[in-house]
């Protein structure tokens, strides 16, 4: 059991309050993303878990001890740098045996948990360099191989990717997914990459300027986002967003009338929002079709294809830029005049103070877990 | 001539010319070392003479070169490891646990620099007296440790500044105590730095003139009190005061020579990423 509770974290620097409050709770072999724009304060909050911040304000729980005052190298935790952080001076071994070293472990059992820990990350061959022989990649998993060395309760992982390029960090994401999975170990894992957040996280925390806007299920933050800012920042092209106003409020659903004068009725609870309300419309490129009877009508500014699919940037008549996520082999090109088809069903609304208004329906997979990882042996 | 090398020439002559003007006086006082005493003073001086190892011998048989050499060595590299002992620590704190108030404090560490050694002539000379320091070894190692404690403070500050904090803080997650971090990270991390702060200090005690003329007369007197000793009170004797700085200096001439490449890093630290 290796859980991680925060209770009103609080974080400041003299009078700059940069962590204002954070309550969250990760569960036991849980792989927690903690994602938002750079200046967040993801990565104090990762440091205050690991120890290399002090807390201002709130308390934190491993295992459910309190371990405030409790020393970095104490609190069974791991951390993975941005930067790797590697010993320089020592080899591949040493790097990944200086835990057990300081903990004076005997040499031979050292060498042979660091031959185990090389061997999951097929690190075997390369054991006697030193870190400048090695690859971006190689460096990186000898970062997480010394942190499994230490058969910590909580992985800390600080951007851990960001360093390297795109086609290996796909590979080292499902490296650390596979990893997950084999160590059945609590991660808990910072990035600004929302794509990294949606593909390995268990429960994704979204930040902002200190505070947790939303916590959830990849796809419950996707399909429900508690607010603007989380709507725009989960999802590849974000969302786009439109000025409506309520014309009618029902049980089942509330009417709003677009800029362009057409209605649509979004399925959505009768919360606060009453006839004449300016709200914001939500719709996710992925979500809108090319109809010849579309409510929406636009010229084609940018058109970019990626083979699979076309990304249609579209101005409306109001000035407005949507981006309408098309097929790979729509011919549409620039300077075309389009409609644009909604599914009310796809649709978010929020609030005038940027919230949103809660969906009738709950998607069906923004409850669903991944399959539970594998019992540490 | 392409301007990018006629700008290499003039650069190289220019080097050259100041290179030339500050060893002038070094190879003037070797060359006078091997001249007679009449030639020595004579004018216009004589560039070409027979020379002679007179001097040295005078030299040798009017002091015991070796005993001052010993005390040189023994304060130099004493003051150094003293220094250098209580600067790791402090330059470890500034570096990387930084108060508000780090900078300032450097800053006014390096401001004492700034006061003439002779203002606390009189209180260190008293001290001296009282504790019964004059005249040893130790009592000088203590001054030129507090001499030049904070120019290592301050260099060493800038090498540990260079060492990523994301690895002490990977080594602190692994275990380390504060003690291990340094031993075992920061400062194999920074040894060069460490080298070039050991041979800077080691050369400016070896040098220092000031404070040993002073506080020392022959038991732990150091070379240069062994120069001044040929400049007095018979009058001057230009060669054998030239072949008495001639056999001081050499060994840290030949020290420096040896670690040129260190020095110079170590001389220009912060200006070279």
């Amino acid at each position: 059991m290796s859980t991680v509770v925060l209770k009103g974290i609080e974080k400041s620097y003299g009078t700059v309050q940069v962590i204002k409050g954070v309550d969250l709770s990760i569960d036991d072999r849980e792989f927690c993303v903690f994602v938002g724009p750079s200046g967040c304060g993801k990565s104090t909050l990762l440091r205050m878990i690991a120890g290399l911040e002090e807390i201002t304000a709130g308390d934190l729980f491993i295992d459910g001890q309190r371990v405030n005052d409790v020393p970095p190298s104490e609190r069974g935790l791991a951390m993975v740098f941005q930067s790797y952080a590697l010993y320089p001076h020592m080899t591949v071994a040493d790097n990944m045996g200086f835990s057990l070293r300081l903990a004076g472990v005997p040499k031979e059992e050292r060498r042979a948990k660091v031959a185990e820990a090389a061997r999951i990350l097929h690190l075997d061959q390369l054991l006697d360099r030193k870190p400048k022989e090695l690859s971006g990649g190689q460096r990186q998993r000898v970062a997480i191989g010394r942190a499994i060395v230490r058969k910590p309760k909580v992985f800390l992982f600080d951007e851990p990717l960001s360093n390297l390029d795109a086609a290996l960090r796909v590979q080292m994401r499902i490296e650390l997914a596979r990893l997950h999975d084999e160590l059945a170990a609590t991660m808990i894992y910072v990035t600004h990459d929302q794509v990294e957040a949606m593909t390995m996280a268990d429960k994704i925390v979204v930040l902002q300027g200190g505070v947790i806007e939303q916590a959830g299920t990849p796809l419950e933050l996707y399909h429900h986002p508690r607010n603007l800012f989380v709507a725009g920042f989960i999802g590849s092209p974000k969302m786009n967003f439109l000025p409506a106003k309520v014309t009618a409020v029902a049980d089942g659903a509330t009417t709003i009338q677009l800029a362009s004068g057409a209605e649509l009725a979004i399925p959505v609870r009768p919360g606060r929002q009453k006839v004449g309300d300016a709200l914001t419309l939500g719709v996710r490129p992925e979500h809108m079709r090319l109809a010849g009877e579309g409510e929406i009508t636009g010229d084609v500014k940018v058109v970019e294809r990626l083979g699979g699919e076309t990304f249609l940037y579209t101005q409306l008549q109001d000035g407005t830029m949507l981006i309408v996520q098309a097929d790979g082999e729509v011919p549409t090109n620039v300077h075309e005049h389009i409609r644009i088809k909604l599914d009310p069903a796809t649709c978010h609304l929020f609030d005038g103070d940027g919230l949103a208004i809660e969906r009738v329906q709950r998607h069906p997979l923004a409850d669903m877990r991944r399959l539970p990882t594998r019992k540490a042996s | 001539m392409h301007p990018k090398t006629r700008e290499k020439i003039i650069l190289t002559l220019a080097g050259w010319l100041a290179a030339g003007v500050i060893f002038f006086p070094i190879f003037w006082m070797i060359l006078t070392s091997f001249k007679s005493e009449v030639e020595a003073v004579a004018t216009p001086p004589k560039l070409f003479f027979s020379p002679t190892l007179e001097n040295y011998v005078t030299v040798r048989e009017r002091a015991d070169y070796v005993h001052f050499a010993i005390n040189s060595i023994v304060i130099s590299v004493g003051a150094t490891l003293l220094a250098t002992l209580i600067a790791i620590p402090a330059a470890y704190a500034m570096a990387f646990f930084p108060g508000k108030r780090t900078k300032d404090l450097l800053l006014w560490m390096l401001s004492t620099k700034m006061m003439p050694a002779v203002g606390v002539l009189i209180p260190i000379y008293l001290l001296f007296r009282d504790t019964g320091a004059i005249d040893t070894r130790w009592g000088l190692i203590v001054v030129y440790t507090l001499m030049n404690l904070p120019i290592v403070v301050w260099m060493l500050y800038t090498f540990f500044k260079e060492v990523p904090k994301d690895i002490l803080e990977a080594g602190r997650m692994d275990g380390a105590k504060p003690k291990q971090e340094v031993w075992m990270l920061l400062l194999p991390l920074s040894l060069p730095g460490i080298a070039s702060t050991a041979l800077l200090s080691i050369i400016l005690c070896w040098n220092e003139a000031f404070w040993s003329l002073n506080l020392t007369t022959s038991q732990a007197a150091p070379l240069t009190t062994f120069i001044a000793s040929f400049s007095a009170p018979e009058g001057l004797f230009w060669a054998k005061l030239s072949a008495a700085s001639t056999i001081a200096i050499a060994p840290i001439l030949v020290f420096g020579w040896m670690s040129q490449r260190q020095l110079v890093r170590g001389l220009t630290f912060g200006a070279v990423k």
